[in-house]
């Protein structure tokens, strides 16, 4: 049951998005998501969405595997949508149902809300997780936090943390579900209840979790030293991350698109549409 | 006889405790290893034989005595470091020895603490996950994989280090028998093609028997010391200890109590293997007739 957490999930590939440097990557998913937020107006979301598309175009990744990402999204998604469906106001009814009034408003907020909501989601995983390994991610971190490395952050550490925290999501999703089955066959119930006393019933189910995860972690504080790990101090890289003419030209695209979104706003506006 | 590649003297660790009583886990422990040899290392549980892996690569310091490898004595911080480079180490669970979720990347970890040059670490990823047969496997996610191909993706980790020596604690114990064959299979290949030293603690008498030298450990002193053969046809020493010894040894302790084949003089005593003990067999039977 908690096997289709896709999040973090890597789909090796030689699309253009995956080859990209993952620095611009983390960088052009920033822009991306500030460009999100920049759309207030039926031709900056058409354009939006647009965008979102292409990029799944690029990436090579089959639209299967996209859709199956977004169900973490799907409730709160619907749940906003519905909100706005219902709650915004506007000047001629659309239709009244009891004491419901739908105006056309609405109607377009609940859409522009998915839309949103959905190519946050998309284009963060697209550019992230689904066309950027794991290593390359954190690396790309590394380095672009590296300048507060002079204040004494620890940057690597972090991003050390980051990586394994990543390898070991799944390995701990089939261990909670184990866990699960183990109690559920000592008659542990997890399925009625109010919210406290299934909160509660949790409990048994986290305690062996953390004892194990610790077991876990003590182990591969071991192993990792056994091979020759210090810290981030004369490590080097398989993979160098290298940035080329595509790069810079990406990142352009990418703040080309959010300044475009913005001034697309206005020229909805000057066309009197939403 | 090559030269002594790892060498304990008088080795003795005491876990700290708060209890008043010292506990040795290991104690009083000289041993000699000597470069390119096959030592398998036996003991019930909490015989100390995870403490003398730990002991080996410098993750433990000794209480007492001495650890030399390759000449480097483990207790000087500055060592650490070529120690580890020397010894590389493969546990009992594979899924928490991974780093990263990339196989391939998980290989490069160790060359890469090692500071080597990315083409070079290329190179030994790709001839590390050929020598373990993983090398389809490179973009794969560990938790995609079996037990007995993450074990294998662990000791390719360990050997893009290029060390001299692979020390396995118990890296077959949680694998079914398949993946346990397929650990086994890869150990030998390696010690054989790359004339790794290998040490190999385990709780299978049969993957002690094919060692060339077996070392028994019993509540952290050394008990028996020899090949295969001298070590399994101390049948009774072993039994008292709680090991179990192999069959084809046990089958012929049994039948070293019968006079009559004891008077045929056809046993010498020692482990041997199937084939030999049929051999033998057919002739006690043929005897017999
Ligand atoms: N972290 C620890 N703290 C305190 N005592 C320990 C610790 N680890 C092991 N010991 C003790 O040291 C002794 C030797 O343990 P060790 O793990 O070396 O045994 P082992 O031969 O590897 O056993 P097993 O076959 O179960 O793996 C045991 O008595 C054990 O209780
Ligand atoms: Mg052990």
């Amino acid at each position: 049951m908690l096997k289709d957490i896709t999040l973090g999930q890597y789909f090796p590939g030689k699309s253009l998005l995956h080859t990209l440097d993952a620095r611009v990557k983390l960088v052009c998913a920033l822009v991306y998501i500030v460009a999100v937020f920049l759309c207030f107006s039926t031709l900056s979301y058409a354009a939006l969405l647009l965008l979102t598309l292409g990029l799944i175009l690029l990436s090579k990744i089959s639209v299967k595997v996209i859709l199956k990402g977004l169900k973490p999204v799907v409730f709160i998604a619907t749940f906003t949508a519905i909100i706005n469906l219902f709650w915004v106001q506007g000047t001629t009814p659309l239709f009244v149902l009891g004491p419901i009034t739908v105006y056309p408003e609405g109607v377009a907020g609940a859409i522009f809300m998915l839309i949103r909501i959905v190519s946050l989601v998309i284009g963060s995983t697209l550019l992230l997780t689904y066309t950027t390994s794991p290593m390359a991610l954190t690396d790309a971190m590394e380095r672009l936090l590296s300048p507060l490395k002079l204040i004494k952050v620890p940057v690597h550490e972090f991003a050390m943390m980051m990586t394994i925290a990543l390898r070991f999501v799944p390995t701990l999703v089939t261990e909670t579900d184990k866990i699960i089955c183990a109690q559920k066959a000592r008659g542990a119930d997890f399925e009625s209840g109010n919210l406290i006393q299934r909160a509660k019933a949790l409990i048994p189910v986290l305690i062996p979790l953390f004892v194990s995860a610790f077991r876990r972690a003590d182990e591969l504080a071991v192993a990792m030293e056994c091979r020759c790990y210090r810290g981030g101090e004369g490590r080097t890289r398989m993979k160098s991350l290298h940035t080329r003419p595509s790069d810079f030209a990406t990142l352009l695209f990418f703040l080309g698109a959010a300044v475009g979104l913005f001034f697309l706003n206005t020229l909805s506006n000057a066309l009197w549409l939403y | 006889m090559n030269k002594p590649f790892l060498v304990t003297e008088h080795l003795s660790y005491t876990y700290p405790n708060e209890g008043g009583e010292v506990h040795y886990a290991l104690h009083d422990l000289s041993l000699s290893i000597e470069q390119g040899s096959f030592v398998a290392v036996l003991g019930h549980n909490g015989s100390g034989k995870s403490t003398l892996a730990k002991l080996l690569n410098g993750i433990l310091v000794p209480t007492a005595g001495t650890v030399m490898v390759n000449g480097l004595d483990t207790r000087p911080e500055e060592n650490i470091f070529d120690i580890r480079k020397t010894i590389g180490m493969v546990f009992q669970n594979p899924d928490n020895q991974l780093v990263s979720s990339i196989v391939e990347e998980d290989v490069a970890f160790g060359p890469e603490n090692l500071g080597i040059e990315p083409a070079e670490i290329r190179r030994r990823v790709d001839e590390a996950l050929k020598a373990v047969g993983m090398e389809d496997a490179k973009d794969r996610a560990p938790h995609t994989l079996s037990g007995g191909q993450k074990q294998r993706i662990a000791i390719a980790g360990v050997l893009a280090m290029q060390p001299k020596c692979i020390v396995f604690d118990e890296s077959t114990a949680m694998l079914d028998p398949r993946g346990r064959e397929e650990i086994m299979h890869t150990i030998h290949r390696l010690k054989n093609e790359l004339g790794l030293t290998v040490i190999l603690i385990t709780h299978y008498m049969n993957e002690a028997a094919v060692a060339d030298r077996v070392i028994v450990l019993n509540e952290g002193s050394l008990v028996l010391d020899g090949t295969p053969r001298e070590v399994f046809s101390e049948v009774e020493t072993l039994w008292k200890i709680g090991l179990d010894v192999p069959q084809t040894a046990e089958l012929l302790h049994l039948l070293n109590q019968n006079d009559a084949v004891l008077k045929s003089g056809l046993i010498k005593g020692g482990v041997l293997d199937e084939d030999e003990t049929l051999a033998l067999l057919e002739k006690l039977l043929g005897g017999a007739k």
